[in-house]
């Protein structure tokens, strides 16, 4: 019984965007301006972090890719396309080689959260949340992962308490349409019944952009997000 | 008898506690302190050696004093007490002299190991660097090819950016050559002015090659010199319980030739 659930959900997550909705909505984040440079993270306190690292370790606070394309923007649908439950599936946030991995993890409220440390230090996790609760809790090394989740949406900014360079952020959402842009600056959110939605890109130094889009039935549309960058 | 029994056991302790307190200033390596790499070092191992000697000759003459006494009164019964001729109150003015002269003593001698580090102003030709203590890393900052720190902005601190110092490049041109490093890296023989700050709580600064120990006291703008003679890889370390991760608060000091520190001063982000 327990082996046939995730086979049912599998099969309802294949078929039901044929059947049920057919409209896409996908783009391009890109950046004008200079984005601000990346900067070396000397962690040479913590060996046994910097072994790990064959090339230097680079900043990630703007992460960008050929032809302007901007990494690390969530898009997601901010009005219009919320999602009553959140995913069965939990969300990983990992601590590798005093690195938060994803940089930017986005998620649905109530989702869980498995914040594991794949490091030989012990690091203390501290997510700055204002609207949620506000926690930090250590990890040592070898100990299981830590699970919580957030209750309301959130921007969250995230740091350790024991390595001061380690940063991420975890943007929780009220849907499940969110896409977080890689090197090529994309996005898909696959899946979107027919209807009015607005679409929102959040980029950590910039804030966010929103725009609107209608979908009627099976079509696929087109947004682009452009941020303005400064290179300091 | 007992009285007897009582002194030897009394002078037998003293004399192998005071073994290794006067031991300390001769046997060597064996209890040497860590190997010196500073200008100024020699002149406080000398200093530790000349008091622990004293203390340690003190205590043993203090302690056979002691067993004499106990040797020669321990086993009376009578029950007569004689006081000491005159009084105590003498004896006890004599006692004060005695010890506030010898604190006062090692305190006047101690001065000029002290005084090398603290009282002397740094020589025109020394090398600024700031160290910035915080919860739980030490951060470096060189002022850069025009020889000018960028000023500091505490709300501009952002250390997943790597701006650790809260620099302001956008409006503040001489912020934006400053070199910010994890290591204090320092060319040999070449004496460094350490400016100290601190960005949360009390820090301590400790090489014990250095024969450095300096703490940090936020709000207040601190400064050290030293002269590093001997190329090598050092740890630094915070000796001020400051927190949760205080046991991983540390770096490292990296001491090289010029040319090493040219080079190296020429690879870091500016």
């Amino acid at each position: 019984m327990q082996a046939s659930k995730p086979c049912i959900a599998t099969l309802i997550a294949v078929l039901s965007p044929a059947l049920l909705f057919g409209g896409t909505i996908s783009g391009k984040v890109t950046y004008t301006g200079t984005p601000a440079k990346q900067k070396v993270i000397d962690m040479s306190k913590e060996p046994s972090c910097a072994k790990q690292h064959a090339t230097p370790v680079m900043t990630e606070g703007v992460v960008t890719g050929p032809n302007n394309a901007l990494a690390n923007v969530v898009v997601y649908i901010s009005a219009g396309g919320d999602d009553p439950n959140p995913p069965a599936q939990a969300v990983t946030f990992t601590q590798k080689g005093c690195q938060y991995g994803p940089h930017v993890l986005a998620m649905h409220t109530g989702q869980e959260l498995d914040v594991v440390n794949a490091d030989q230090t012990s690091h203390n996790i501290h997510p700055l949340a204002k609207v949620n609760r506000e926690w930090n809790k250590s990890q040592p090394p070898g100990t299981p992962p830590l699970k919580d989740k957030w209750d309301q949406p959130e921007v969250i900014e995230v740091k350790c308490n024991i390595h001061p360079w380690m940063h991420g952020w975890f943007v929780v959402l009220k849907t499940n349409h969110y896409s977080v842009s890689g090197e090529n600056g994309s996005f898909t959110l696959p899946n979107l019944p027919p209807g009015k939605y607005t679409i929102t890109a959040w980029h950590e130094p910039d804030g966010k952009q929103t725009q609107d889009v209608t979908i009627t039935g099976n079509e696929t549309k087109t947004v682009d997000f452009s941020f303005a960058l400064k290179p300091y | 008898m007992g009285g007897k029994i009582f002194a030897v056991i009394v002078i037998v302790i003293a004399l192998l506690s005071a073994v290794p307190i006067i031991n300390h200033t001769f046997m060597g390596a064996n209890v040497a302190p860590p190997e010196d790499i500073s200008t100024h070092g020699a002149s406080i191992d000398k200093q530790l050696d000349e008091t622990m000697l004293e203390a340690g000759l003190s205590f043993l003459a203090a302690q056979l004093v002691l067993g004499f006494f106990v040797w020669q009164f321990g086993g009376r019964k009578d029950g007569a007490i004689k006081n000491f001729p005159g009084g105590a109150k003498y004896l006890v003015i004599a006692a004060v002299l005695l010890v506030g002269l010898e604190a006062i003593a090692l305190g006047a001698i101690g001065t000029k190991a002290w005084a090398t580090v603290y009282f002397q102003a740094p020589g025109a030709d020394a090398m600024p660097i700031q160290v910035q203590a915080g919860q739980f890393a030490f951060y470096f900052r060189y002022p850069g090819p025009d020889g000018k720190f960028g000023q500091l902005h505490p709300e501009k601190i952002d250390e997943g950016n790597a701006n650790y110092f809260g620099l302001d490049p956008e409006n503040d041109v001489a912020a934006r050559d400053d070199v910010t490093s994890g290591e204090l890296v320092v060319p040999v023989n070449k004496e460094i002015h350490l400016l100290m700050h601190a960005k949360d709580v009390g820090h301590s600064f400790y090489v014990r090659e250095l024969r450095i120990q300096q703490d940090f006291v936020p709000g207040l703008d601190l400064a050290l010199h030293f002269t590093a003679t001997k190329v090598g890889k050092y740890e630094i370390v915070c000796t001020q319980l400051c927190g949760l991760g205080h046991y991983n608060m540390k770096a490292y000091l990296s001491v090289m030739t010029q040319d090493d520190f040219d080079k190296w001063l020429k690879t870091q982000d500016q």
